[in-house]
């Protein structure tokens, strides 16, 4: 029996995460704060893809390029949450449904 | 079967450990992920998050990445689970107004995630390394530095502009959110110094000379 841990198991691992992700987004249509943080499920299967192909290849960059997908993605979640911030004090809503402003 | 589960113990402990260690971080893992979509309380919800990110760590560490490892633990359980944690305690929402009517999004989110991780399983279970991929990676490993020191390494010569973009990338967010999230309210008092230092002591103040049980 083999129990060595190589890559497709990180790389199943990432793509069952990432599917969640997207249930998520499915599941709570309406609410934007589960939606956001779907979106960071789905990043983090995306670094795991990146750190388990790094180590695979013996290259670093991967490493580096994970580093950049944290760095957007806390700057997403900063602005994202602040847009919501500033919705809700203007609508007293977040329901998505109600985001129809730009409709005209 | 077990007599050789305790002979690889035997002959090979780390192999074993590493893969007990891979189970139970993604068990974890995609139990708490699981957890974050279907939690009916936000709050539930982030400390799940946040149990995620902790399982994301220690997987991180088993491939061998751990700055990655800690800065993951910093920035999003230390940062981003907080704020998101702020933000549903902070924000008076009717979280079971949100959740009606989910129900009925469920199936058709079941059947794409269904195609989708089919598609992406299959296509992790056939893939296969290209020919000369080896020559071309961009920046190998080095084999006796630490994680973090040949990541710097690499980070501030080969990577510098990118580096820099990520940081003008921060810097923009976090003036992003202090405008939009900046109001100036009516009617607040605040001390104005040019205003204090301009009044004459002539126009607001009156010397009077009552005289002794009359009064003013």
């Amino acid at each position: 029996m083999d129990l060595t841990i190589g890559l497709s198991h990180y790389l199943v691992l990432a793509a069952i995460l990432f599917t969640i992700g997207i249930v998520g987004i499915f599941l709570n249509r309406k609410n934007v704060i589960v939606i956001l943080m779907s979106i960071e499920l789905m990043l983090l299967a995306v670094n795991i893809n990146f750190v388990a192909f790094s180590q695979k290849l013996g290259d670093l960059s991967g490493q580096i390029f994970a580093l950049f997908v944290l760095t957007v993605a806390a700057a997403e979640a900063a602005i994202g949450l602040a847009i919501l911030v500033v919705y809700f004090r203007n609508r007293g809503s977040i329901a998505v449904d109600d985001i129809n402003l730009m409709k005209g | 079967m077990l007599a050789e589960l305790s002979d690889q113990l035997i002959n090979s402990p780390q192999i074993v450990g590493t893969f007990a260690m891979f189970y139970a971080f993604a068990t974890v893992l995609l139990f708490a992920a699981v957890m974050v979509i279907t939690a009916r309380n936000p709050v539930h919800s982030v400390l799940f998050l946040i149990l995620g990110f902790f399982n994301a760590a220690g997987l991180f560490l088993l491939m061998g990445a751990e700055f990655l490892a800690a800065i993951l633990v910093i920035v999003y359980v230390g940062a981003v689970a907080v704020l998101f944690l702020f933000v549903v305690m902070m924000l008076d929402i009717d979280f079971a107004e949100l959740r009606k009517g989910a129900a009925r999004n469920l199936p058709v989110g079941l059947v794409t995630a269904g195609i989708l991780a089919a598609e992406m399983i299959m296509l992790v279970l056939s893939w296969s390394m290209a020919n000369g991929a080896d020559s071309q990676i961009a920046s190998r490993t080095p084999v006796e530095t630490a994680n973090t020191e040949a990541l710097g390494q690499i980070l501030y010569t080969q990577y510098v502009i990118p580096f820099q973009v990520a940081g003008l990338i921060l810097l923009v967010a976090m003036i992003g959110a202090i405008v939009l999230t900046h109001r100036t309210r009516p009617g607040v008092r605040r001390q104005l110094v040019a205003t204090q230092n301009s009044r004459n002591p002539a126009d607001v103040m009156k010397l009077t000379r009552p005289e002794t049980g009359e009064g003013i």
